[in-house]
Formats: structure tokens, sequence, C-alpha cells
């Protein structure tokens, strides 16, 4: 063998050795990469019960409900499987709204509600013109993206 | 062919390929900078969702794109040089490190400002952001590490072996999105499908994706150029450059 074949051999087993490393290690920690639970998550109990977590949805339509003395809201949060419904006080992101993808952070009291300490929204990756937007709303539901 | 590469490996022909094709790079991407700005700031429609907080995606996905071409062209450099032990790629190797770290940083920074009004944060550390902070240590590392050697030849051999190592980053930093659930959206273009994107706010992004990457190889080169000449100070054809006379 060449020394410049060694030298190819030895970078080659290189970035596969790192690579099988990275991935044993990812694979340990499967469950802490995940940066939310969701609802069918917590019904099937993997979600911790006396500990923070964050839990990801999208709010379900007309669940809303705004405490008209305080900043308190309540809202059900769903993965199309199964709800869970949360409560916060405090000022929402501008992206919140019925239908739109959350994570909310927080832990589940004794209930099974979800009191949430801070409320993010996550945004999907579609970008278009509102007018694009509406027509595709429009749309039968089996058509849309 | 292969007389071809080697000719142009070498750093002669490579300092005076690079100070021909640097001047019009920068003056293509500039022009595509322009229209690319023009297009997505001015042209394209507000979006359904985020209204005009949107467009920071012109300046934020070409700089994260560019950090991970960066950092490709820096490990394979740097396999190259460890395999075939050319001069030209340790110079760029050592050339594209601190522009990729610039992008990352750049990426880093217009993701957080756009985090704040979006998501509502300015972090988080979910699988996405984190990789690519570590894409911005591995840089810092590597220019660490540079400067730490003093002999330049141990110096490109230590930077390639931890720029090797490190682009087990890369497809994290890609597929994080897809393989845990992150607050990062998944990816608009670079995916299987049609690109989840209106043909209007597209055109721009592609300019602009166009301009980063003219920009990078037009700095690239700049930058390789001054490496080059540093490398081979005590060579022949340095000193012709320079009109200076036979060695001291």
């Amino acid at each position: 063998m060449t020394p410049r074949r060694r030298r190819m051999l030895t970078i080659g087993l290189l970035i596969a050795g790192m690579a099988l490393a990275t991935g044993l290690i990812l694979q340990a920690f499967e469950q802490n990469l995940m940066y939310f639970y969701s609802p069918a998550d917590i019904a099937a109990g993997k979600a911790p019960p006396d500990r923070d977590f964050r839990i990801g949805g999208m709010v379900v339509e007309g669940s809303v409900q705004r405490d008209p003395q305080s900043l308190a809201v309540t809202f059900e949060l769903t993965d199309y499987q199964h709800q869970t419904t949360v409560q916060y006080t405090g000022i929402l992101p501008d992206l919140f709204r019925e239908g739109q993808g959350i994570v909310a952070h927080g832990r589940l009291d004794a209930a099974g509600q979800f009191k949430a300490r801070e409320v993010l929204a996550k945004h999907d990756e579609n970008y278009m013109p509102p007018e694009v937007a509406a027509s595709l709303k429009k749309a039968p539901p089996g058509v849309r993206p | 062919m292969f007389k071809t590469l080697h000719k142009y490996a070498s750093p002669m022909h490579f300092h005076a390929l690079a100070r021909r094709w640097s001047t019009p790079l920068l003056w293509l991407s500039a022009v595509l900078f322009a229209a690319g700005l023009a297009g997505g700031l001015v042209m394209a429609p507000a979006d359904y969702q985020q209204g005009e907080s949107f467009r920071i995606i012109y300046v934020h996905v070409p700089s994260a794109w560019l950090s991970m071409f960066a950092y490709m062209v820096m490990a394979g450099a740097g396999a190259v040089s460890l395999i075939w032990r050319v001069k030209l790629m340790d110079a760029l190797a050592r050339a594209a490190a601190p522009l990729g770290a610039s992008f990352t940083a750049l990426a880093l920074a217009t993701g957080s400002l756009w985090g704040k009004p979006m998501w509502g944060t300015w972090w988080v550390w979910d699988a996405r952001l984190t990789s690519e902070l570590l894409l911005l240590f591995l840089y810092l590392g590597y220019m660490a590490l540079q400067s730490a050697i003093d002999d330049r030849r141990a110096a490109a051999r230590a930077g390639a072996v931890l720029a090797v190592v490190g682009v087990v980053n890369i497809p994290i930093i890609h597929y994080s999105v897809e393989w845990w659930s992150t607050l990062h959206q998944p990816a608009t273009i670079t995916r299987l499908g049609a690109p989840a994107m209106a043909t209007s706010m597209l055109i721009p992004l592609l300019l602009m994706a166009l301009a980063f990457q003219l920009l990078f190889f037009a700095l690239l080169f700049i930058r390789a150029r001054s490496e080059l000449l540093e490398f081979e100070q005590r060579s022949l054809w340095v000193r012709e450059l320079l009109g200076q006379g036979s060695p001291r």
C-alpha cells in the first residue's frame, strides 16, 4: 500500500469512526434532544410528572379564552390525536393565534392541565403573500398544503 | 487532465488565477446583491403570517447556507491536503475559516433578531440552533489552533484533522429539524419536492444566495492569495512578483 493510499484510508476511517460515535451519542440522548413533547406523549405518560418540560402542538380553533380582567389565557393544544389544556398568564408572541403551532414551557398540575411559564410561537416553512393564502383557504381542505 | 489540475494546484498559478478573478467576482456579486435586495426588500410581497418581518430571510438563509458551504470547503481542502500534501489546499483552508465564522455569526445574529418578534425569544437551545452554535465554535477552534502553532506545516495538518473530524456536524445541522422536534421550522427550499415559497419571494432569495456565494469566492481568493504569498515568501516566484532580487 502506498503512503497516499494509507493516508486516504486513515482519513476515511477517521470520518466513519466519528460519524459512528456521534450517531451513538445522539441515539443515547434522543429524548434530551427533543425540544418538546406532544399532547400524545403526555396522554401516553411519557412526559415527566414533577418537573418542567415543553409541550408543542397546534392551538385548537375557537378554544382560546381570555380573562378580561388580567393577562390570563386558557387554550387547548392538539397534535390531532390528543388534546391538552394550557393555562398561561403573560404576553403572547405576535404569531400566537388559533390554528398556529406553539411551544409552551411549564409543568403539569394535579388536574392534568399544563401551567405554562412561557409560550413561544412556532411558524411553518411556507411563505406566501396574503392573497395566495386567502385563495388557498377557499379551496377544499383536501388540496391545502 | 491530471496535468492541468496539477498546474492550477501550484501556488504560482493559483495566485495568478485568483488575482484575475477576485475583482470581477466582487463586481458580479455587487450587482446580484443590488438585484436581490431590491427584489427582496421592495418588490416581494409581505408574508401571510409574518408580514414584513419575514424579509430578514434574505440575509439569514444565504448566510446560513454559506456557513455550511465554507465549512465543506475548509474540510474538503483539509482532507486533500492530508492525503495529497497540496500546499494550495492549506492556504485555502486557512482562508476559508474566518469567512465561514463570519457567515455563521451573521446567521446566528439575524436568526436571533428574527426569533424575538416571531417566536417570542432571542435564543432557545433546540437542536438546530445548538448545532449551528457548535459550528461557530469549530471555526473559532480552527482559527485558535492556527495561531497557536508557529510552524505553518504543523498548524495546517492539525487544523486539517480538526476540520475533517468536525464535518460530522454538517449533516446534523441540516437534518436537525427533521430528526428532532425543534422550535426552528423545517427547510423551505432544500427539500424534496417544490420549494414551499411563492415564486415572487423565492427569486430574490436565490439571487441573494448567489450573491453571497460569489462574495465568498471573491473573498476566499483574496485571502488565499495573501496566505500563499506568506507561505511561499522564500520561493522564487514570490520574489520575482515583488520585484526583489536573488535570495539574500
